[in-house]
């Protein structure tokens, strides 16, 4: 149902951003998104140069989306894992937990057989990471202050002013 | 479902334009894509039939400046309008922050504009959203055709919520930049409302 509101704190990234970073190393990839379904990017890293990764993030969460409802109608729960074999570039894209997607962009320094063992374990940090996040956000256990709470309608309306 | 990253300070939010076929939701994004400033905006993707309708999705990344201290940016979409590609519409209203509906203002039309805008209430609901509780405008599109209904009529069919409404003819842009303003306003405001 409804999904709670995604909110990332400097830790997290830290944490995210450590794993994704390992895993482009490991990995030998040239590059790494993490992508949630709705076509939010999240985290990247590697080798971005040239690489439109909004447009990826959006992208790739249509091909997850369209490609699950494919799954439900062929009766299964979904497809957890796709893979893009191109000339020169590779794409791998793998769920993580209910609502995060690992893309993972290799070339010929690496191998699917790679870069599939290293996306399993990277993919159970980061479920762990993410279901960490969920469960703070669904108790409220974050302290944070959110920013909207100080945002007056001034504010809003100056942000539209020609 | 708005992204809060604090480490880069940046607040997401999607908006999906919603609506009949050929009503106009892509030819709001394309005048968008065309009038906004290179800085603000991001690549304009349209995946679509060969005879230009949309076939999934239309995305245009947008960047709306800088509210206390948080870059706000907003992910406008666009539903496949024709009533056969439901399945799709379902998904990529997955995560919608605010809802822009765009009728289509021919006489002819108000009977697609309604099935859209059911559609659009199960679609929400199947997702655990109310379309009365979503940030959400209409948009008349097409005022300008001589078969255009009355806006009386419009109004009184296709917003019983009284939500904020706007004529538009999107093909010169009257009214696109105000119904954005508007479902983007509302959405900020809802985030707000969250926040406190």
């Amino acid at each position: 149902m409804h999904e709670s509101q995604l909110v990332m704190q400097q830790e997290d990234f830290d944490v995210l951003n450590a794993i994704i970073n390992k895993l482009v190393r490991d990995a030998n990839a040239r590059g790494i998104f993490v992508v949630d379904k709705a076509g939010q990017l999240i985290a990247e890293t590697g080798e971005l140069q040239g690489i439109d990764s909004t447009s990826l993030a959006s992208l790739t969460a249509g091909c997850i989306a369209a490609t699950g409802g494919l799954a439900k109608i062929v009766g299964e729960e979904e497809f957890p894992t796709h893979f893009h074999q191109g000339a020169r570039d590779n794409l791998h894209m793998t769920l993580v937990g209910d609502r995060m997607i690992l893309v993972v962009i290799f070339d010929d320094r690496s191998s699917l057989g790679l870069v599939r063992l290293r996306v399993k374990k990277a993919g159970n940090e980061l479920g762990k990471l993410f279901e960490g996040i969920r469960k703070r956000a669904e108790t409220g256990a974050q302290s944070l202050t959110l920013p909207f709470s100080e945002i007056t309608d001034d504010d809003i309306d100056n942000l539209f002013s020609d | 479902m708005s992204f809060i990253n604090y480490s880069s300070r940046e607040i997401n939010c999607k908006i999906v334009y919603y609506g009949p076929g050929l009503c106009g939701k892509t030819t709001n994004l394309q005048h968008i894509y065309l009038k906004t400033n290179p800085k603000v905006k991001g690549k304009m993707i349209s995946l679509a039939t060969e005879t230009e309708r949309t076939l999934f999705f239309d995305f245009l990344p947008l960047a709306l400046g800088e509210i206390r201290g948080f870059k706000t940016r907003f992910h406008l979409y666009t539903v496949p309008g024709q009533v056969f590609y439901d399945a799709s519409r379902k998904l990529i209203l997955k995560g919608v922050d605010g809802v822009v509906f765009v009728a289509d203002s021919q006489v002819e039309r108000m009977e697609a504009n309604l099935e859209s805008l059911d559609n659009l209430k199960i679609n929400l609901k199947e997702q655990g959203l109310e379309l009365d509780k979503v940030p959400y405008v209409i948009q008349y599109n097409k005022r300008d055709l001589p078969n255009a209904a009355p806006l009386v009529e419009l109004q009184r069919l296709c917003n019983p919520y009284g939500v904020p409404e706007f004529g538009a003819k999107a093909t010169t842009g009257e009214g696109v930049f105000q119904t954005l303003k508007a479902v983007a306003k509302l959405v900020l405001a809802d985030l707000k409302k969250m926040g406190s």
